[in-house]
C-alpha cells in the first residue's frame, strides 16, 4: 500500500558540511524534492545575512537577462524553450564567464538601441526639413505671394482705426515652420487676433506619416507659411509658435534655385541616413538572435544559483566557523538517497570530508507528505483545499478517487450529458503532453486541463447513473423488457379515445399495478421506460431518488466512521475506539442502518396486492408502512396497533402508521435506548479516563521522590527515582498532547465532538437529499430543452421541417452544453465537495497538520515562471 | 421466478469484478490505489443498481398515462396476461 492512504513519515535530521562544499552539496540534494530545510536564522534581517552578496548579484543578472529578454521580444524574435529534467547547476569559473558575457551584452544592447534612437531623431528632422522645403517650394508656386499682399491690404483697407502696419518701408517677409496637423486651425485664429488680420497663413499637410522615435507614436504634421509686415509682427509670431509647439525655419532660402539645391542636398543626406540605420538595426538583430538561442539557459542557471543562496542563508556556522549545520526535515524512505546526493556534492567539490546527517529527535510536528503522481494529485488537492492532514492521519484522498465522481453522477444523472462531460475528459487526457507544450497561460482553461481526469472519471460514472436513471436528453431507452403492459380492453380505450376528441381534453388512466405490472419481471437493469411516458412519473421518481440518496449518505458516513477505527488502531488509542468508536456506530446503526434496512423491507414484502406478511394479513397499499412517520413514532415511543386489521377483519384506522412486524415495539424502543446510552458514554468517556491518567502520573511522579539533604552544599534536594514509572508510549502525533489540559478544556472539546457528531447524523443525512434534489433539477431542465424547444422542430413538416431542425438544434446544442452540463456540471460538482468535506470528512478527519514544501529545483522554477507571466 | 436472473447475474458481475479485479493488477508502486479503485467502484455500481432494482420490484403505484399512448401500449408491448379491463 503506497504512502497515499496515509501521509509519509518524516525524520527530523541535522546536516554537517564543510563550508566549501555546502554550495555543491545544496546543489545536488536541490535536484529531487527530498529536504525542506527549517529556517536557522529567522531573527536576523534579510540584508544581514551571510550570502546577501551573492544574492544580490545573481538578482543583478536575472534583471540583465530580462532586460535582453525585453529587447529580444520587441524585435519579434522568437526564443525557443526547451523543457528538460537536467538541473545540474554552473560551476563558479562558468558562472563568473557568464557574468562578464551578460555584462557585455547588455553594455552593448544599451548602447545600440541609444544610437538607434539618435539615429531616427536625426532621421526625422532631415524628413521635415525636407517637406518644408517641399511645401514652401509649392506656396511660391501657386502665387501666394502676390495673394497674400493683397489680403493685407485689403485687412489695412477696412480698419479705418487700426495700426498703420503697412508702411513702404517695410518689406513683406514670411516665416515658414511645421506644426501638428490638429493644431493648426487654433493656431490660425489666434494669430489672425493677434496680428489685427495683417498676418496671412497659408498651410499644406504633409503626407508621410512620421514615427516620434521616443515614444513611437505616429505624428502628422502640416507645413506653414506665414506672410506678415515688419519685425514687430516677427516676434509675435514667434511667440505664438513658441506656444502652440510649432517649430519655425528661419534658414529657409527665399529664391527658389536655392531651395532646389537644398532639397537635392537634403535627399542625399536622408538616403545615407538610411542606409547607416539598417545597417546598425541588421547588426542588433544579429546580436539579439545569438542571445536568443541562450537566453532560457542562462536565466535557469542564474536562478538555480540564487535558490541555492537563499538555501544556504538558512545554515548556521558550527562552533569554529569551518563547517555548516542545517536543520531540516526529510522523508524516512528518502534518508538514504540525501546521503547519497551528498556524497555526490562532495565528490564535486573534490573535498574528502565526508558531510554527516544526524537524525535528530524533536517535539514538533512534522510536515505532512503524500506521494502523489499525475492522477492522483489532483484528488489530493481536493482533500487539501480544505484542511492538509495532521502529520500520519488517515487520507482520505485514495477513497475520494472513486467516491467523488460516483456522488456527481447520482446528482448529473444523464447518459448524454455523461457522454459529452466523458469525450471532454477522454481529449484533454489524451492530448496530455501536447497541451502541457504549449503551455497555455489562460487560468479557466487551466483549471479544466488540471482537473482532466476528475472530468474523465465524472463522465464514466455519469453515463452508468444516466443509463440506470434511464435518462438521456430526457428520453428512455427500452432495452431490457418493460414491465409494463396494456391492462384495458379495445373497446374501452376507443370510447375514452372518442371522448378526448370530443371533449378536447385528453383523458388519462392509471395502468394498476397488480393488473399491468408483470411482477415476475421487472426491469433488468435501471428505470423502467414506462415511467418516462406517465404523468406522474416525478411521484414515483422522487420516492426512489430519496431513498437512494439516504441509503448511500448512511453508507458513505459509516465508512467514515469506520476509517476513524482505522486511525484509532494506528495510534494504539484503546480507549478512543471503545468510548468513541464503539458509541458512534452503535448511535448510527440503531437509527439510520435501522432506518435502510426498514426501507429494504418496505421493498421486498410490500405491494399491492393483500397477502399474509410476518404472520398478519396485509389488505393491500392503503397500509403500506410510512416509514418517516415511523421514525418519529419510533422516537415518542407511540403506542401503536399490531397488524393491519382488526379481530373483526376490518382495516383499521390508519393503518399505515400500525406496526408492521411483530415485536416492534420492544426492538424499537431498545434500539433508541442503546442509542440514547451512547451518548453519555461518547461525552464522559475520554475525559474520565484522561482525568484518571493524570492522576496516575502525578501519583507516580510522587511516589518515586524523595527529599534528600546535600551535606556539601547544605540543600535540600528533589529526586526522582527512575524505576517504576511507566512512560505512556504509543501516543504520538496530536493525541500526545493531552497531559497537559485542564478538565475544564477536555471536556469541553469532547462535548464539542459529541453534539457535532450526534446532530451532525440527522442533519448530515438529511443534507444528502441533495442528491436527489439536483438529479430532480437536471432532469427537469432536460425535459424542457426537450419539449420547449427541440420538440417544436419535430412539428414542422417536410423541406422547412429540415430547416427548421437544423436551426433549433444550434439552439439546444447551444443550451445543452452551457446550462447542462457547464453549469449543472460545476453545480453538482460543488454540492459533491461539499458533501465530501463535511458530511464524510466530519466523521474521521482532522486536517490540522501543515505541507511540506521541500527545496526542488523544478518547483523554483516554475514559480519563477509564473511570476514572470504574470 | 425471472426475478433472480438479474439479481444474480448482476451481482455475480460486479462481484467478479470487486474480488477478481484487484488480482489482475500488475506490481508497481500504485497496486493498492488501483485495488481500492477497483472495490469501490464494484461497491458503489452494485449499491446503486440494487437500489434501483429493489425499488421497482414492488411497485405501489402505477404510471398515469393518455389513452392514445396505452392504445400505442398495446400495440407494442402488448396487453398484460389475464381478463382486461372494461368499465
Amino acid at each position: 500500500m503506497g504512502s497515499l492512504y496515509r501521509s509519509e513519515e518524516m525524520r527530523f535530521c541535522q546536516l554537517i558540511v564543510e563550508k566549501d562544499a555546502a554550495f555543491n552539496c545544496v546543489a545536488e540534494v536541490g535536484k529531487h524534492p527530498y529536504v525542506q530545510f527549517k529556517d536557522l536564522n529567522a531573527e536576523v534581517n534579510s540584508f544581514q545575512r551571510m550570502f546577501v552578496r551573492d544574492i544580490r548579484r545573481f538578482a543583478e543578472l536575472e534583471r540583465k537577462l530580462r532586460f535582453l529578454e525585453e529587447q529580444i521580444k520587441k524585435e519579434g524574435i522568437t526564443i525557443t524553450t526547451v523543457r528538460d529534467n537536467n538541473f545540474d547547476a554552473m560551476n563558479h569559473h562558468e558562472i563568473n564567464q557568464l557574468e562578464a558575457t551578460l555584462v557585455d551584452l547588455e553594455r552593448d544592447v544599451v548602447n545600440m538601441s541609444e544610437s538607434d534612437l539618435q539615429l531616427k531623431k536625426n532621421y526625422l528632422d532631415l524628413k521635415e526639413w525636407e517637406a518644408v522645403l517641399d511645401k514652401t517650394d509649392l506656396f511660391f508656386q501657386g502665387g501666394i505671394d502676390d495673394a497674400a499682399i493683397q489680403e493685407i491690404e485689403q485687412a489695412n483697407a477696412e480698419t479705418e482705426v487700426g495700426i498703420q502696419l503697412r508702411n513702404e518701408k517695410d518689406p513683406m517677409s514670411f516665416s515658414v515652420g511645421i506644426i501638428k496637423r490638429d493644431r493648426i486651425n487654433a493656431f490660425e485664429r489666434i494669430l489672425w487676433r493677434a496680428c489685427h488680420r495683417t498676418a496671412f497663413l497659408r498651410y499644406s499637410e504633409i503626407e508621410d506619416v512620421f514615427e516620434d522615435p521616443a515614444t513611437g507614436d505616429k505624428i502628422e504634421n502640416a507645413v506653414f507659411i506665414i506672410f506678415h509686415n515688419g519685425d514687430r509682427l516677427k516676434n509675435i509670431i514667434n511667440k505664438i509658435c513658441d506656444g502652440f509647439k510649432a517649430k519655425l525655419y528661419p534658414n529657409c532660402p527665399k529664391t527658389s534655385k536655392e531651395r532646389h539645391a537644398a532639397a537635392i542636398q537634403v535627399r542625399q543626406q536622408i538616403m545615407d541616413l538610411k542606409t547607416v540605420m539598417n545597417q546598425t538595426h541588421e547588426h542588433t538583430v544579429k546580436v539579439l538572435n545569438a542571445t536568443a538561442a541562450n537566453v532560457r539557459v542562462w536565466m535557469k542557471q542564474v536562478r538555480i544559483h540564487k535558490s541555492i543562496y537563499n538555501t544556504l542563508n538558512n545554515f548556521t556556522f558550527d562552533g569554529i566557523g569551518k563547517f555548516f549545520v542545517a536543520e531540516c526535515w526529510i522523508p524516512l524512505k528518502d534518508i538514504e538517497n540525501v546521503r547519497n546526493a551528498l556524497e555526490v556534492g562532495v565528490e564535486k567539490n573534490g573535498s574528502t570530508v565526508k558531510p554527516v546527517l544526524n537524525v535528530l529527535h524533536t517535539e514538533e510536528e512534522p510536515p505532512t507528505y503524500n506521494r502523489t503522481n499525475k492522477f492522483t494529485s489532483v484528488f489530493q488537492s481536493i482533500v487539501d483545499s480544505y484542511g492538509i492532514a495532521t502529520y500520519l492521519e488517515l487520507n482520505p484522498a485514495p477513497y475520494t478517487i472513486i467516491t467523488f465522481p460516483f456522488i456527481f453522477a447520482c446528482m448529473f444523472g444523464d447518459l448524454g450529458h455523461g457522454i459529452i462531460m466523458f469525450l471532454a475528459g477522454l481529449y484533454l487526457v489524451l492530448r496530455e503532453k501536447n497541451l502541457i507544450e504549449r503551455n497555455i497561460k489562460d487560468e479557466i482553461f487551466s483549471m479544466f486541463f488540471g482537473g482532466r481526469y476528475i472530468i474523465l472519471l465524472m463522465g464514466l460514472f455519469s453515463i452508468h447513473a444516466g443509463f440506470l436513471y434511464n435518462d438521456a436528453f430526457a428520453k428512455s431507452f427500452n432495452i431490457f423488457q418493460s414491465g409494463w403492459q396494456n391492462p384495458y380492453n379495445q373497446t374501452l380505450l376507443r370510447a375514452l379515445e372518442d371522448e378526448s376528441i370530443l371533449t378536447k381534453k385528453e383523458v388519462m388512466l392509471i395502468l394498476p399495478p397488480e393488473l399491468s405490472f408483470d411482477h415476475s419481471s421487472p426491469y433488468a437493469y435501471g428505470v423502467d421506460p414506462v415511467w418516462n411516458i406517465g404523468e406522474n412519473r416525478l411521484n414515483f421518481l422522487n420516492s426512489m431518488k430519496m431513498k437512494l440518496s439516504v441509503i448511500v449518505g448512511i453508507a458513505q458516513m459509516t465508512f467514515g466512521v469506520f476509517l476513524s477505527l482505522n486511525n484509532y488502531r494506528f495510534f494504539n488509542s484503546k480507549i478512543e475506539i471503545f468510548t468513541v468508536f464503539i458509541p458512534q456506530l452503535l448511535f448510527m446503526a440503531c437509527i439510520f442502518i435501522y432506518l435502510c434496512l426498514q426501507i429494504i423491507l418496505k421493498w421486498i414484502f410490500f405491494w399491492t396486492v393483500p397477502a399474509e406478511i410476518f404472520g398478519r394479513h396485509y389488505p393491500g397499499s392503503n397500509c403500506a408502512p410510512s416509514l418517516l412517520i415511523g421514525l418519529i413514532n419510533m422516537f415518542m415511543f407511540k403506542d401503536r396497533a399490531p397488524g393491519w386489521v382488526g379481530e373483526d377483519g376490518v382495516t383499521l384506522n390508519q393503518c399505515f402508521l400500525n406496526q408492521w412486524y411483530p415485536g416492534q415495539s420492544i426492538i424499537e424502543a431498545v434500539l433508541v435506548l442503546v442509542a440514547v446510552a451512547c451518548i453519555p458514554i461518547m461525552l464522559f468517556g475520554k475525559p474520565i479516563y484522561i482525568v484518571l491518567q493524570q492522576r496516575k502520573a502525578k501519583q507516580a511522579v510522587a511516589d518515586n521522590m524523595s527529599v534528600r539533604m546535600n551535606m556539601h552544599t547544605d540543600e535540600t534536594e528533589v529526586i526522582t527515582n527512575g524505576n517504576g514509572v511507566k512512560a505512556e508510549t504509543g501516543e504520538h502525533g496530536g493525541h500526545g498532547g493531552h497531559h497537559d489540559e485542564a478538565f475544564g478544556d477536555i471536556m469541553v472539546h469532547q462535548a464539542i465532538h459529541t453534539i457535532e457528531y450526534v446532530l451532525g447524523c440527522v442533519s448530515h443525512t438529511a443534507s444528502y437529499l441533495r442528491l436527489w434534489a439536483l438529479s430532480l433539477a437536471h432532469a427537469q431542465l432536460s425535459e424542457v430543452l426537450w419539449h420547449m424547444v427541440l420538440a417544436n422542430a419535430f412539428a414542422v413538416d417536410s423541406i422547412l421541417g429540415a430547416v427548421v431542425l437544423y436551426f433549433v438544434f444550434f439552439a439546444f446544442a447551444v443550451l445543452t452544453f452551457s446550462i447542462l452540463v457547464l453549469m449543472e456540471g460545476l453545480s453538482a460538482f460543488l454540492h459533491a465537495l461539499r458533501l465530501h468535506w463535511v458530511e464524510f470528512q466530519s466523521k474521521f478527519y482532522l486536517g490540522l497538520g501543515y505541507p511540506f514544501h521541500p527545496f526542488d529545483f523544478k518547483k523554483v522554477l516554475e514559480e519563477a515562471a509564473d511570476a514572470d507571466a504574470a | 421466478m425471472t426475478v433472480w436472473i438479474p439479481l444474480v447475474a448482476v451481482t455475480a458481475f460486479w462481484l467478479l469484478v470487486g474480488a477478481g479485479g484487484p488480482l489482475f493488477v500488475p506490481a508497481g508502486p500504485n497496486k493498492g490505489i488501483i485495488q481500492t479503485m477497483i472495490v469501490l467502484t464494484a461497491v458503489c455500481c452494485h449499491l446503486f443498481w440494487i437500489v434501483v432494482y429493489l425499488h421497482q420490484l414492488n411497485p405501489l403505484i402505477g404510471p398515469q398515462i393518455p389513452v392514445r399512448t396505452i392504445m400505442w401500449i398495446h400495440e407494442k408491448w402488448g396487453d398484460a396476461a389475464g381478463p382486461l379491463v372494461s368499465d
